[in-house]
């Protein structure tokens, strides 16, 4: 029973858990060899041990008209985060891979200067002295008193590992952008403000000007100007069309919602978004409200009592003045909003990308059982809201049939775009190329693959060659656009990029010549006329390297359609494929084996191959590799489409999970956050911080329930108790003892719905009837005092109701359990050591028993007569045989599959709006006393 | 304490393994009321009444316009058939008034308010279509809530129960008086009725509690120091009365058992039920089956709950329900004992209790008129426990359940799990049909 974590952290995690749990240390001979370069506590398998920073984080950093790049702040913003890492350095670094083509000024032909509305870039980039790989994305806020009103910004997301900003760059770029998106929208508003003040100044200056020249021109009558008064004449000229201009900026600025709304695909910042992410109610600001029109709602209603103040012709110089702060670009309240999403961002990227990876897929898994996963799966997930819109494309297709989708131009471009930037990622160009060719490695590659590069290097585009990054780097590019009407990241979508025939290029036209170190991959497409032909081609063939199944499919569903047309057919895409994927290890691990593996080998067996040879020791990456062997390319290799079929749905939903998982993966390798402090109580709060929490939790009840499943011999009937939905009580004079059992039980508690579990940690009060209908386990106080004795007899009241657990004399009184199952769920003598390893076995079960309790709850013949003459008697006995027989329950188990059924039917038949009538269900069976 | 009969959690007969809380009331909850075979309302001492769904135990109204405590709840279907349904119901509330509101439409059809005197009771004449209100005088209303007529004022503390005879005639109970009124139609109209006292019935020794009627040709009453008289419905004359009948000294064929000293609200006749056959009185802690034909208690739980018994009820199945002030909820069966032609243990059993050999002639005697009579005990066979004070009431649904009242502001549905489980895979599989998931699904 060794899973995933087990195998991570023997030298990491440790510290993560409880000091009353840690286990005993491993004796010397078994304990991995610490990494030569890692510190303490740092994990032997990270390949980029020589980084100075310890974990992920979020770097702002600005391009300063004043001092150049600078860093602004760090998230998390803790010294030790950063390490010895020079952000000085790193911000030039990443503010010089700027793509926006932003542009502010007069355009040529326009008389006023014209706000370009730029769409963010978003950029992988990667430095190997530094160990250092990074999302960037780039954005421009507005500024009235900046050089061309703008100011460059940008975020970047830094991490040690490079595979995880490639597999990671959607989610990155969707979260990123809801940030941007929220830093704009504070700047625009900010910016509206800025340009009504300025121009009531104006305004102010202009009336001043005028009394002056006017007096002036009173009080000399000689008929001609002085220079005075033509030098105020030119002044009042000059302000009048600062205040023309100033005008036109503000209609710009804010027509722009009004201008991006009519864009479908345009996804304002909305604040209720803001709303599950921070406790910051909406109500603190008004802007919340509306915010599809924050320029026009409160502009008036936030600076009412300003005093104009009269213009200096000369501004100050620009050294001289001093830059707003990014506070006050944008709003106090959107720049906290902003924060509270960095945070949530480092918090979800947190933690290795397998982990990463393997908890999108699970999500995607467990999104699918939408009728069982309410059951035993966190309440929080299932809150959330449904993927967005730019994940539409794909899940249209996971549920057509595959041939429809390749017959459907209409449908094909969305798949492509969503997938693009992960494509890109993979076309990832092999650093030196033409070195590599020449190396020992080189002669050895298969004829083919030769050819074809020779084939595809006469496609290479002069653009694309054009654009040779300078060294060290890795860059993706990402979406950009200037193009005012499309939107950013998700416009992407709605690109109407046509697969042409010259897909076949696209591989090659991505391969440039780069010197050594770097790597770089372009990513979506930007709007058309900024990207070569080859480029919009390219998405939909390149797709091997993809870790993520959906991708993979997605890609290999157009290879067959797309390249027909150029080479022949669907062999050399093949081809194409694992040349790619050579390429992507070789930007990977240099030096990889299957560089002279022969084509088709490679095509059979390379899982292995890529999991664990070129690869250098990646914890997670056998699972990851293990997906992907059963998925797309793979089988794509083999030519055979028909495994797609199969796994369409699964694959579709792996997308939305990659999505949704944002919300709750904070890695069991990362450090607990400083900000998400204790909160073992897991009453309803903000979604991000119950995350965090709930990943502790999970694993803090994880580790209780293996002490309690090997100090309690009677831990059975009390599990299944929990299990068949008879309201355990544990009763004990220590609430935090009674709050360990309750957490360490929890695990076992069945969902009634998509509500909070009914779980009750601590009541003080006699119990009554409604909260056994409400909770399923309960800690209770026990009291000397005369209220104690009111609990105790409500609870001997209502006994028949209870399974009661006495903390503190040790005795279980609750009925007899027969059954096998908890016996394999909760085995005292298990090898598990480790919380959340346990607490994934739990999982496991209670999934075998979700999935029995569906077959139960969902055959038809079970509950109704085949025939309309069928007795009752013999449907109950086909039901009884059914559990017995085909699902293999004994005694006690039909109880909880029978419970669970139960909970199901209730679920699927309550209407959406109404909570539905919570009902006790019970048994009349006698209860025995355990003792230990 | 130890006296009552105590079953174990296991409960084979007991159907009731499932229930649903329904909150509402913010005070007590002292009447339960069947409207039509799905729906039910309940009023209490916070002038609310709510309607629910019996099956889902959904709130289908909140009426409110009582200010006080609801004394009397009656519901008043149409009897005409040819009319569209129209289900009212009568509440009288100690605020003197007397509201009829709608049941379909949870709406408040009229109010009456000129009454001088609390309305304790309620009774509705099918029949004739009136019902009348009992409180320091007897009123006669139409279903239009115009009085028709009214008796004289009675007694200050009112009339406390009132049941319909045959021939147009109601008892009402009035302090210890039992009084006959019969309604006729007057001379000037069809609308015009007149209420003429015909008897006063003064046999009993107490006040009168309760009042029930058995059939056509026969009522009973039980009074506070638990006398039970039954009455020829007819001729108001008295067929047979019991008094101490729950003294075991009486009744041989009753299990004895030591006697505590006799409080009144031990031997008040709480409440009584009747079949055909039998009158079941709710006295005291006990229950006692009245046999109509033999005379005679022929069965009776002396303790069958720790405080006193509020209400009983008789199902159709022999069974018995009986809720108390105790909080709980007891089911009973009514059950013939096994005789052995030569079972020993009836004498040995007197035996131990003093009889002895002494009696033993007698004790033949009795044991051969009970050969041929059959000895009946009523068996526990379930309790439901669920609320934490005293219940009120309760309201058997057949299939659909039980609703039980009580002083905790709640009332329980209890309902038969295994039925409320299958029927819950029927709507699932309606509703799957309905989303067409079933083709996906299977």
């Amino acid at each position: 029973m060794i899973s995933a974590p087990d195998v991570v952290a023997f030298t990491r995690e440790e510290e993560l858990e409880d000091d009353l749990y840690r286990e005993p240390p491993l004796p010397e001979e078994y304990s991995v060899p610490l990494f030569p370069f890692a510190g303490q506590g740092a994990n032997p398998w990270a390949k980029v041990a020589g980084s100075k920073f310890t974990r992920d984080f979020i770097l702002i950093s600005e391009f300063s008209e004043q001092v150049g790049p600078q860093p602004l702040l760090t998230i998390p913003d803790d010294a030790k985060v950063s390490g010895t890492f020079d952000l000085n350095y790193f911000s030039l670094r990443i503010m010089s891979v700027d793509y926006q083509a932003s542009f502010v000024g007069h355009p040529p032909g326009s008389a006023y200067p014209k706000l370009n509305f730029v769409e963010d870039s978003k950029v992988v980039l990667g430095d190997s002295k530094e160990g250092a790989f990074a999302y960037v994305h780039h954005l421009t806020l507005y500024d009235l008193e900046a050089r061309g009103f703008v100011r460059p910004f940008c975020m970047a997301y830094i991490s040690a590992d490079e595979h995880k900003i490639m597999q990671q760059f959607q989610e990155l770029s969707t979260e990123f952008s809801k940030a941007s998106e929220c830093l704009k929208t504070g700047n625009r508003k900010a910016f509206a403000s800025e340009l009504e003040k300025k121009l009531k100044d104006l305004d102010y200056t202009r009336t001043v000007l005028h009394n002056e020249t006017e007096q002036q021109k009173k009080a000399n009558d000689k008929g001609y100007y002085t220079t005075q008064a033509i030098e105020k004449a030119n002044e009042l000229a000059s302000v009048e069309k600062s205040i023309i201009e100033h005008q036109d900026l503000l209609r710009q600025i804010r027509s722009y919602p009004y201008r991006k709304l009519k864009d479908s695909e345009f996804h304002p910042y909305e604040p209720e978004c803001a709303l599950d992410r921070a406790d910051v109610g909406c109500d603190q600001d008004p802007t919340a409200s509306d915010p599809t029109e924050p320029g026009e709602t409160h502009l008036y209603t936030h600076v009412p009592s300003y005093t104009p103040k009269l213009i200096k012709a000369k501004s100050a110089k620009c050294f001289d003045k001093k830059l707003k702060t990014l506070e006050e670009l944008c709003d106090v309240y959107f720049f906290t909003q902003t924060l509270d999403q960095l945070h949530h961002i480092e918090r979800t990227f947190r933690g290795d990308v397998c982990y990463l990876l393997t908890e999108q897929i699970s999500r995607a898994l467990l999104k699918q059982q939408s009728v069982t996963n309410f059951l035993f799966e966190d309440v929080s997930f299932l809150d959330e809201k449904p993927p967005e819109k730019q994940y539409r494309g794909c899940q249209g297709l996971g549920q057509d049939a595959i041939d429809e989708k390749c017959l459907e131009e209409s449908l094909a471009p969305k798949v492509v775009i969503s997938l693009g930037s992960y494509k890109s990622s993979v076309e990832c160009v092999p650093i030196k190329m033409e070195q590599e060719m020449e190396d020992s490695e080189g002669p050895k590659m298969s004829e083919s693959v030769m050819s074809e590069h020779q084939e595809n290097l006469d496609y290479l585009d002069a653009d694309i060659k054009g654009s040779i990054s300078s060294g060290e780097s890795i860059e993706v590019l990402g979406t950009e656009k200037s193009g005012s009407g499309l939107t950013k990241s998700e416009s992407q979508a709605s690109l109407p990029v046509i697969p042409s025939p010259q897909a076949g290029r696209s591989k090659v036209g991505s391969r440039r010549t780069v010197s050594e170190d770097s790597i770089e991959v372009l990513s979506t497409c930007p709007s058309e006329s900024l990207i070569p032909e080859d480029f919009k081609a390219s998405y939909p063939s390149a797709i091997n390297e993809e870790p993520y199944a959906d991708d993979d499919e997605g890609g290999l569903r157009f290879t067959p359609r797309l390249n027909p047309g150029v080479n022949d057919g669907q062999d050399s895409v093949l081809k194409q494929e694992s040349l790619v994927q050579v390429d992507a290890a070789c930007c990977i691990g240099k030096e990889s084996p299957s560089f002279l593996e022969p084509l088709p080998e490679l095509g059979q067996k390379p899982c292995e191959e890529d999991g664990v040879v070129r690869i250098p020791p990646q914890p997670y990456r056998p699972a990851e590799q293990g997906l992907r062997g059963g998925f797309p390319s793979h089988d794509g290799l083999s030519g055979g489409l028909l495994p797609y079929e199969l796994d369409s749905r699964y694959l579709s939903g792996s997308r939305e999970v990659s999505k949704s998982s944002l919300d709750e993966c904070s890695d069991s390798t990362s450090y607990i956050s400083s900000a998400a402090s204790t909160c073992s109580d897991r009453t309803p709060s903000p979604a991000h911080l119950a995350c965090a929490a709930g990943e502790r939790h999970r694993k803090r009840a994880g580790q209780n329930a293996l002490r309690f499943i090997r100090q309690y011999p009677f831990a059975h009937p009390a599990i299944y108790s929990l299990l068949s939905g008879r309201t355990l009580v544990v009763l004990g004079e220590d609430e935090a003892m009674v709050k360990k059992l309750v957490t360490a039980l929890s695990i076992f508690v069945p969902n009634c719905g998509v509500y909070a579990k009914p779980v009750k940690h601590w009541v003080t009060s006699p119990l009554h009837l409604v909260d056994f209908q409400k909770w399923k386990l309960i800690g209770l106080q026990r009291a000397v005092s005369p209220g104690g004795v009111n609990v105790l007899h409500a609870l001997s009241r209502y006994s028949r109701y209870l399974s009661i657990l006495d903390a503190d004399s040790k005795t279980l009184r609750c009925p007899l359990y027969k059954g096998t199952v908890v016996a394999r769920l909760a085995d005292h003598r298990t090898q598990i050591k480790r919380g959340s390893t346990y607490y994934m076995h739990v999982q496991s079960i209670l999934t075998q028993l979700c999935s029995k309790a569906f077959l139960f709850t969902f055959c038809h013949h079970l509950h109704l007569p085949i025939s309309e003459r069928e007795p009752e008697e013999s449907v109950v006995n086909r039901r009884i045989n059914f559990l017995k027989l085909q699902l293999g329950l004994a005694n006690e188990d039909i109880k909880i599959v029978q419970y669970l059924a139960e909970l199901l039917k209730l679920h699927y038949i309550q209407e959406p709006g109404q909570a539905g009538n919570p009902l006790l269900r019970f048994d009349y069976v006698p209860s025995f006393l355990y003792k230990i | 304490k130890s006296s009552v009969q105590t079953i174990g959690e296991e409960q084979i007969q007991n159907p009731y393994t499932e229930l649903l809380v329904l909150k509402g009331h913010q005070d007590i909850v002292r009447f339960l009321v069947q409207i039509d075979d799905w729906r039910f309302a309940s009023a209490g001492d916070d002038g609310i009444i709510f309607l629910w769904n019996a099956q889902t135990g959904e709130k289908l109204y909140e009426l409110r316009g009582h200010t006080h405590k609801i004394t009397a709840i009656a519901p008043f279907s149409s009897s005409d058939v040819t009319e569209e349904k129209n289900d009212l119901i009568i509440t009288a509330s100690a605020d003197r008034t007397v509201i009829v509101w709608d049941c379909t439409s949870g709406r408040q059809v009229q109010k009456v308010s000129c009454f001088h005197s609390t309305v304790k009771c309620l009774t509705v004449l099918q029949r004739l279509n009136v019902w009348l209100s009992g409180g320091s005088d007897l009123c006669v209303w139409n279903r239009k809530l115009d009085l028709l007529c009214k008796t004289s004022h009675l007694t200050d503390a009112g009339i406390s129960a009132l049941v319909e005879l045959p021939k147009n005639c109601v008892a009402a109970a009035v302090g210890k008086e039992l009084i006959i009124f019969r309604l006729s139609a007057s001379d000037n109209g069809s609308e015009g009725w007149n209420v003429l006292e015909v008897k006063r019935l003064v046999d009993h020794q107490d006040n009168i509690s309760s009042l029930v009627s058995v059939n056509d040709l026969t009522f009973v009453t039980g009074s506070h120091i638990g006398e039970l008289i039954v009455w020829d419905a007819l001729d108001w004359t008295m067929q047979a009365s019991e008094c101490n009948f729950w003294d075991s000294s009486v009744h041989p064929d009753v299990q004895p058992e030591i006697k505590l000293s006799q409080s009144p609200s031990e031997t008040s006749v709480q409440h009584l039920t009747s079949d055909e056959e039998c009158v079941f009185a709710a006295v005291g802690k006990g229950i006692y089956v009245y046999n109509l034909q033999m005379k005679r208690v022929i069965a009776c739980q002396r303790t069958a709950h720790d405080s006193s018994v509020l209400h009983i009820e008789k199902l159709p199945n022999r069974q018995l329900i009986s809720c108390s002030e105790d909080g709980s909820v007891r089911i009973w069966e009514l059950r013939e004992k096994q005789q052995l032609p030569a079972e020993p243990v009836p004498t040995g059993f007197f035996n131990m209790w003093g009889f002895g050999r002494a009696n033993k002639q007698a004790n033949q005697a009795a044991k051969k008129m009970q050969e041929n009579t059959p000895m009946y005990f009523l068996e526990l066979v379930g309790d439901l426990i669920g609320h934490s004070s005293a219940v009120q009431m309760f309201l058997y649904f057949g299939e659909l359940g039980l609703a039980t009242c009580s002083a905790d502001h709640l009332i329980l549905l209890w309902k038969d799990g295994e039925r409320e489980s299958s029927l819950r895979s029927l709507t699932l599989f309606k509703k799957l049909a309905q989303n067409g998931d079933l083709q996906l699904k299977l």
